[in-house]
């Protein structure tokens, strides 16, 4: 029976979660400052910050106690570096008006300001332009942007934590550590109301996501005695090798599980809230959303699916590579359902956060084919060592390496929308309730694709980005999507899944219909938006660099990124309980024999 | 080795180059990196070994992605270095002909029409099954921006509507190549996409999964070729493309497609390809005769040529599927022929549109007499096209019918490499005799070339002979062609585009009167493939050709045969 790990180990598997915590209690005292260059550091400290969670994660190579020991490392680097990027993008995302005034030096540090923007206590009307003039004062309630970053990091950090879990309630809290801060991320992200309908939404219909996978847990836990992942899949895997099922309450508790972290990776039957959350959040927090949240929601679903384990056939335990056959079935549809509604509903949108949000519906649809298709025959087979985990023939390795190309395109994609505004001087009533002022000149984000028109004469440099990113995301070769698509497609062959293939590669094509608008609107069609307003750059040239930065790895890693695969491939190596089992096997009593259900709880400790 | 990168990088770091430099060199730039392109290749072509013309020359290779097994590897054999000639001779020819065409963002024309070069040349040297794709996939980038940028007035939907139909075969033909993949790594227990361990791979594969690997690597080969049902985006992104972009979609781009067939369906899935090589002809047989019938009734010359490709690329398919020495090598002497003498007709017809703003038959006619030289090129150019003995399309439409003539059939699966040619020379090339096809697709195929001819000669009689018609001309009022329209245009064509046009023409005379040393270089490769599917097929049909009911597909295929032929 394998050990739970102590609390000494665990410990030691923390560091870069550790600096990331340390980090965001610095941002949130150094925010509190009343001098604004202070304050100003928040977003270089969360960069170093993350630069030291990365190096620490890269460094500190400690596997953890799941059947995916080394995907812990890969998932912490993963997360520090492309939260480098993403940090990148959400300069000025809080608070952006105020910053922008504060760079014209007309407001902000002023006088004291009647009726400060508050999100949530929004008296419409109330709010006057007063000319301020600086004096140095500092105005708490306008100053939004610590707790924004700090909750950015917390995020972050339950993205770490969850790609390191070793026990459910260890991941449970992980995955909301998670969510809990995407969602006040989202409601302050803008002043408008649709960021806080957003929020909101994200809210309730997340607490329904973590309510079935806690049910889920718990029936787990039923079922098998245990919370830690490695005894669970222990207990169901030499339950299977008995009487070659893994029992229904634990088929059952594992599927609602499941379902319940499909709301992470907005995957079909829980993707409803996508296209309106990401809409209603800005830009920059959109792209948050598309990255970590599905990338914590993707290490779960592998760290429970393989409990159970990818060693079931037609003939039960042990005679295939696959799921259990009811686990896979219910991955299986949701997969299709999930790719195929993304891209066709992609189809119909003509606002490119909604394009991005269906599309990236889709890439979670494409990333469960490489989660059905599981570790490969190389590792799965019983009583092998661990070996060579290929990223060719390893679906988990190229879920993991999807996550990567995914979170660099998307941010791609994103920061451009994230770096145009559209100024407009504000008449009276327009959107009173927003509790901005008439007269204004005011920004708007970017979203309609019509606004994008032209882009390529005015902005070549995001139009370029937009191009890449676009045809990156799409799977054209030579980019890093390409090489992102390919170890699915091997690997699901390799398990066998031809038809899965088939649907994979024609969800590709259709995906071509909609990545092209977005690659030619840009870059083709001439002549100016038609909206009114000007469009222009927002005020903040890192977030442009970002989107440069991610174009520029969307196509060099395309070239050269074998280093970047070997890892994944690392990270994906899968050790069946199985192999422990026989270890086991021939000292300790087995705790086979157990039925199913409540009276097997005898686990372990 | 390093001509090898010189000839694939040249065109892509002048397209860099071309981004940098000012607007007004851009033109400049391309034509002069073209150009040494050619230069390259003809040093390249000096040091090939042309005795041992099937081998892999100049092999280059490295490490691209090691997790998959990808690596960057390339090298020649005749058949590539022939097409890679095609392409470099278009080069020069493109980026001269666009000289007055494209007046506005030379930059971006010249730089992608450039990239567009790399890509394909890159096809065509590519030895790794992923680099291949790679290059496959990336042509549809730059043809995408030529035509959507520089096209006609319906360019964007006719971009968008290649890009998708080309790009949703492909998807699936990747996921036949990494099906292949899995089976040579599942033998040899290491991943790799070198072309050599895929075929044997995929050869050790049993009939019935041959079979869907043939299918998924047609389903992107046969879209790019185009073959009959799958065509249809071919008229459209002709019409739309800019002269330089239909030269290169028809010279080059289409020939990815049967240069696929010819490297990877036809040797990796010999059982496949020879059990349905008669559906796949007759497929192609209907593409001859229907598109030809199409291009009958055409109103643009355009478009006319546009469906013009399609039914000499059926001749194309046919004489790859007839699977003997013949008909691959006048197959593949096809691709070269079509390119050049079809490519010239898209060069002929942009002239004109640049000076009469029309592909109209209606509103043109009887342009001899104001066009004399031009007149002379697109006489001649049309009889290359139509296969008129002693010009280049004859000898390889002659060749392609000939040996699907002898390519069998059903009836002499139990003699089959027994019996001599009964026509020609079949000891030219091994295997004479051996296929699935048989006389009657050769006869059905050879009313195409009637076809082809009425429709040629059609399109010949209105617009070169008769009276002078064209916009802003009363007919009968001929002699005054030069009015503000045509810009710098003389009335006739210019030295510039005489130029463009002699290279052409001395090809095509060449290989029409003499094509013997491109037959003896096609040898060696032609013959390995005809061994290898010959050798397989043999085997198969020896061991009961297991996985099927026997003479199931013989059946099958005589009966589509005949209903192709009603």
């Amino acid at each position: 029976m394998p050990q739970a790990p102590q609390m000494s180990e665990i410990v030691a598997q923390l560091w870069p979660e550790i600096a990331l915590f340390v980090t965001a209690c610095l941002v949130m005292v150094v925010g509190l400052s009343k001098d604004r260059t202070v304050r100003g550091l928040c977003a270089p400290l969360c960069g170093l910050g993350l630069l030291v969670a990365g190096y620490l994660a890269i460094t500190t190579s400690v596997p953890t106690a799941t059947s995916l020991p080394f995907m812990a490392q890969y998932g912490k680097a993963l997360a520090a570096g492309v939260g480098l990027l993403l940090l990148m993008l959400m300069s000025g995302t809080a608070d952006r008006g105020l910053e922008a005034l504060l760079g014209r030096g007309e407001a902000g540090t002023g006088s004291k300001q009647p009726g400060s923007i508050q999100p949530g206590s929004i008296q419409p009307g109330s709010i006057q332009p007063g000319p301020n003039k600086g004096s140095g004062r500092f105005e708490p309630m306008r100053s939004v942007r610590a707790e924004f970053y700090s909750f950015f990091l917390f995020s972050l950090m339950g993205l770490m934590l969850c790609s390191g879990s070793h026990d459910l309630i260890f991941l449970f809290l992980a995955l909301e550590l998670t969510s809990l801060p995407t969602y006040v991320m989202v409601s302050l992200s803008t002043r408008r109301d649709r960021s806080m309908e957003a929020g909101v939404k994200y809210f309730f219909l997340g607490a329904m996501g973590a309510a079935m996978f806690l049910f889920g847990f718990a029936l787990v836990y039923g079922a098998t005695g245990s919370t830690s992942l490695s005894e669970i899949g222990f207990v169901l895997q030499s339950r299977a090798a008995e009487t070659g099922s893994i029992g229904p309450l634990a088929t059952i508790g594992l599927a609602m599980s499941l379902l319940g972290v499909m709301f992470k990776i907005a995957a079909v039957p829980m993707h409803f809230y996508t296209a309106d959350v990401y809409q209603g959040a800005s830009s920059s927090v959109t792209a948050f959303l598309a990255f970590v949240p599905k990338s914590a929601g993707f290490f779960a679903i592998m760290l429970l699916a393989g409990c159970a384990g990818w060693t079931y056939g037609p003939g039960g335990y042990g005679t295939g590579n696959s799921l259990p056959s009811e686990l896979r079935t219910l991955l299986w549809t949701v997969a299709v359902l999930t790719m195929t509604v993304g891209n066709v509903l992609a189809l119909l949108q003509t606002s490119v956060k909604r394009i991005l949000a269906y599309s990236s519906i889709a890439h979670s649809g494409y990333m469960l084919v490489g989660v059905i298709a599981g570790p490969g025959v190389a590792s799965a087979v019983l009583g092998t060592g661990v070996g060579e985990s290929s990223l060719a023939s390893n679906g988990l390795a190229a879920v993991l390496f999807y996550l990567l190309t995914y979170g660099v395109m998307s941010v791609g994609t994103f920061s451009v929308i994230a770096s145009l505004e559209r100024q407009r001087t504000r008449r009276s009533g327009d959107g009173a309730a927003d509790g901005l002022v008439d007269g204004l000149m005011e920004t708007e984000e970017v979203d309609h694709i019509d606004e994008m028109r032209g882009l390529w004469k005015r902005q070549p440099l995001l139009a370029a980005v937009m191009v890449v990113c676009a045809f990156g995301l799409l799977g054209l070769p030579p980019l890093l999507g390409f090489l992102g698509k390919l170890p699915l497609f091997t690997s699901a062959l390799g398990a066998g899944e031809i038809t899965l293939v088939v649907i994979l590669g024609l969800n590709s094509a259709v995906a071509a219909c909609y990545y092209l608008r977005l690659v030619a609107v840009p870059f083709l069609d001439s002549g100016e938006p038609a909206t009114p307003g000007l469009i222009g750059m927002v005020p903040f040239p890192s977030r442009a660099l970002a989107g440069v930065v991610a174009a520029v790895l969307v196509i060099v890693a395309g070239l050269a990124g074998g280093m970047l695969g070997k890892e994944a491939a690392r990270g994906g190596t899968f050790v069946p309980a199985s192999r422990t089992m026989q270890a086991e096997r021939s000292g300790t009593a087995q705790p086979g024999a157990m039925g199913d259900g409540l009276t097997s709880v005898e686990g372990g400790r | 080795m390093s001509l090898l990168l010189v000839l694939l990088l040249a065109p892509l770091v002048g397209a860099a180059l071309v981004g940098v430099l000012p607007e007004r060199l851009a033109r400049r730039v391309g034509t002069l990196v073209s150009l040494g392109c050619v230069g390259v290749f003809l040093v390249m072509a000096g040091q090939f070994d042309w005795s041992r013309s099937g081998d892999d020359q100049f092999v280059t290779s490295g490490v691209w992605f090691e997790p998959l097994g990808l690596r960057f590897s390339m090298a020649a054999d005749s058949v590539s270095m022939l097409l890679i000639g095609l392409t470099v001779l278009l080069g020069p020819i493109c980026a001269l002909a666009s000289y007055t065409a494209v007046t506005e963002r030379q930059k971006t024309y010249y730089a992608w029409l450039l990239a567009l070069q790399t890509a394909m040349t890159g096809v065509f040297l590519a030895r790794d099954l992923v680099l291949f794709y790679v290059f496959f996939e990336f042509t549809l980038v730059p043809m995408f921006i030529l035509i959507s940028l520089y096209g006609g007035s319906n360019r964007k939907h006719a971009a968008i509507k290649f890009f998708l139909y080309t790009f949703t075969g492909s998807v699936l033909t990747l996921a036949g190549l990494a099906y292949v993949a899995l089976q040579s790594a599942r033998a040899t227990g290491v991943w790799a996409f070198d072309f050599e361990s895929i075929e044997t791979a995929a050869r050790g594969m049993s009939f019935a999964e041959q079979k869907w690997v043939f299918f998924a690597l047609m389903a992107g080969f046969a879209v790019k070729v185009p073959i009959f049902p799958v065509h249809t985006w071919l008229p459209l992104a002709h019409t739309e493309a800019p002269t330089a972009g239909s030269v290169v979609l028809a010279g080059v781009l289409l020939k990815l497609g049967t240069y696929g067939i010819f490297r990877f369906a036809l040797q990796m899935t010999p059982l496949a390809a020879y059990e349905y090589a008669p559906a796949v002809a007759v497929l192609g047989i209907i593409g001859i005769v229907y598109a030809g019938l199409i291009c009958w009734v055409q109103s643009d010359i355009k478009k006319l040529v546009a469906y013009s490709s399609v039914s000499h690329l059926g001749f194309c398919v046919i004489g790859l599927f007839a699977l003997n020495g013949i008909g691959l090598s006048g197959s593949v002497l096809y691709m070269i022929n079509h390119g050049l003498s079809t490519g010239a007709l898209f060069l002929l017809i942009g002239m004109v549109y640049e000076r009469y703003h029309t592909r109209e038959f209606k509103k043109l006619g009887g342009l001899a007499s104001q066009m004399p030289v031009w007149s002379t090129f697109m006489v001649f150019f049309a009889m290359a096209s139509v296969g008129l003995p002693g010009l280049n399309g004859f000898v390889s439409e002659f060749m392609c019918l000939l040996g699907t003539f002898q390519a069998g059939g059903s009836a002499t699966w139990t003699e089959f490499g027994m019996t001599p040619g009964r026509f020609g020379d079949a000891s030219l090339l091994p295997g004479g005799t051996f296929g699935n096809l048989g006389p009657w697709f050769a006869a059905v195929a050879a009313t195409g070339m009637v076809v082809t001819a009425i429709y040629i000669l059609y399109m010949v009689g209105k617009i070169v002979w008769g009276e002078f018609r064209a916009p802003g001309h009363e007919p009968g009022h001929g002699g005054h062609a030069g009015h503000a329209d045509h810009g710098a245009l003389p009335r006739d064509l210019s030295r510039r585009e005489i130029g463009i046009l002699i290279p052409l023409a001395v090809a095509c005379l060449w290989l029409g009167l003499y094509p013997s040393p491109v037959l003896r270089v096609l040898e060696q490769p032609v013959a390995n493939v005809v061994q290898q599917v010959q050798q397989d097929v043999k085997s198969w049909g020896q061991g009961g050709r297991s996985e099927v009911g026997a003479g199931d597909g013989d059946r099958v295929g005589t009966v589509a045969g005949v209903e192709g032929e009603r």
